[in-house]
């Protein structure tokens, strides 16, 4: 050891273990760690000791480290059953490296991408009566079905797609339970909804092809991603990708851009039915900004300064990720603490996204602090953190903004809407690492008059 | 107005060379490599928007 008066890290109240006290209130644990520890804390995880990090400087060391001296293949072990073997955190950290370059994300798409999501907004609200109830849960995580799987995979196969691939999505995403710390595939239910679920989720993707096999190929402008990898052929000629293989490839595509942005929209939503001054706001925003006709695909690029601050504001209070996780693969020193190599090293969104030095008033919804000068998401680059930061900041921010402010402009336009609940009772459930909004979250939306 | 880059962060995503091509340029399967260190002021909207579009946040104007 170089450095002698290198220290353990303290370990959190409540144990022996608190994988109990992860899959009932993680926030609270989170928080405890660093009230007990500090900055460097810890907690145990179904044996393992977890080095759980929070401030700026511990978060710095987080987000600055490569894959090979903080790697995430092995610190979710809940994803591999939903991805499927061969996909995604079987990959090494340079394949992963290289598959992070969306394309679909690429700037020059970013336009059509308004476009489309503003269309899918515009088709599922085709269906409301002048008046009626939605549980947000629900709408939010079936439009984001559609709005992902056409920006990423294409329209073709996004047509051919209804409910019941939100549903089956949907029990992908319960099947996240910290249980697979201990086994990925315990028999508890959820774990037995998630594979039931991705059978059907292959057998439905399996079926779409076939139907393509039998049919003419498509024009050129019109194939899809499918199409792409349906005509990838091996040395021998037969197809290289398996159905089950493509199902995986799009779970892993759609993954970390679905419930994300769901719960966002949700969470904006509700923010905004608590504090209608900000509401009118924005709702003013909006009118003045389209006053003129313009496009959705048009304005959702640019500036929308009051609907962003109050997005990122839901993102600060509520991060759909609350908790991110990688595996030290040498030994590390952080804050002069020791980390071994092995142990898995923690970095809560959800505790840095409020501490008080950093977002005076934390718990308060304030979006005016991102307003200049305050700008309090620039200012705390490594604390502001609901996309999480450096090497490994969600490379789709940019296209989850897009589409959030495409979303409320569509919305906000021709809607109004009330809390169907007690404004304080919405809630999210913390039992799943895929953190969701709990039932019931219902609202109350009226076609606008004026 | 001075741009720096933080290659630790940079992973080429490129989208700083969408913004400004004349400012910044990144090979297929490399980092950012800055064109101009010291751009004029006529660039300075499509530096900005290259430093806030950065989705590592690897850009920093200064100076």
């Amino acid at each position: 050891m170089r450095n002698p008066v290198m220290k353990d890290p303290a370990t959190v109240s409540g144990g022996p273990d608190h994988l109990d006290e992860l899959r009932s209130d993680p926030i609270g644990l989170m928080r405890r760690v660093r009230e007990e520890c500090g900055d460097v804390g810890e907690f145990r995880l179904a044996g393992r000791p977890v080095v759980l990090l929070s401030g700026a400087e511990a978060n710095e060391f987080f987000f600055r480290a490569p894959d090979e001296e903080l790697d995430q293949a092995e610190a979710y072990p809940f994803m591999t059953p939903i991805f499927g073997e061969g996909v995604l955190f079987d990959a090494t950290p340079e394949q992963r490296r290289e598959a992070l370059h969306n394309q679909a994300l690429k700037g020059s798409f970013l336009k059509g991408h308004a476009a489309t999501i503003a269309a899918e907004v515009d088709a599922m609200v085709a269906a409301w009566g002048e008046e009626g109830e939605i549980d947000l849960l629900d709408w939010f995580a079936e439009l984001t079905i559609y709005t992902s799987s056409a920006c990423l995979i294409g329209k073709r196969f996004r047509d051919q797609l209804d409910r019941r691939f939100a549903e089956l999505y949907h029990d992908l995403e319960r099947g996240t339970d910290a249980i697979a710390y201990v086994d990925p595939h315990a028999d508890i239910d959820s774990f037995r909804r998630r594979d039931a679920a991705r059978t059907k989720l292959v057998a439905l993707v399996e079926g779409i092809m076939e139907g393509r096999a039998a049919a003419p190929r498509p024009p050129r402008e019109e194939r899809d991603l499918l199409d792409v990898l349906m005509s990838i052929r091996a040395d021998d000629g037969t197809p290289r990708f398996s159905a089950d293989l493509i199902t995986g490839m799009f779970i892993s595509m759609m993954f970390a851009g679905h419930h994300t942005t769901s719960g966002t929209a949700a969470w904006t939503l509700i923010e905004l039915l608590r504090h209608p001054d900000v509401l009118d706001g924005v709702v003013r925003e909006l009118d003045d900004l389209y006053a003129d006709g313009s496009e959705i695909s048009f304005q959702a690029l640019r500036e929308i300064p009051l609907l962003e601050s109050a997005i990122k504001e839901a993102l600060r209070l509520h991060p759909p990720l609350i908790l991110l996780l990688r595996v030290a693969k040498s030994g590390h020193e952080v804050l002069g603490y020791r980390i071994p190599a092995g142990t898995l090293v923690g970095c809560s969104l959800a505790v840095s996204n409020r501490i008080p030095g950093d977002f005076p008033e934390p718990d308060r919804f304030d979006p005016a602090r991102y307003a200049k000068p305050r700008e309090e998401d620039l200012i705390n680059r490594w604390t502001w953190v609901p996309f999480g930061a450096g090497r490994h900041r969600c490379v789709g921010a940019n296209f989850a903004m897009i589409q959030l402010k495409a979303i409320f402009s569509v919305l906000l336009r021709d809607w109004e809407f009330e809390p169907a609940q007690d404004p304080e009772s919405y809630r999210d459930d913390h039992s799943k690492m895929v953190v969701q909004l709990a039932r019931p979250c219902l609202v109350r939306y009226k076609r606008r008059t004026s | 107005m001075k741009v720096r880059a933080d290659l630790d962060l940079c992973q080429g995503h490129a989208m700083c060379e969408l913004e400004a091509p004349e400012v910044f340029e990144v090979p297929r399967k490399g980092k950012v490599r800055i064109l101009v260190d010291e751009p004029g002021e006529s660039l300075r909207a499509q530096v900005e928007a290259a430093v806030r579009y950065c989705p590592t946040r690897a850009l920093k104007l200064g100076g």
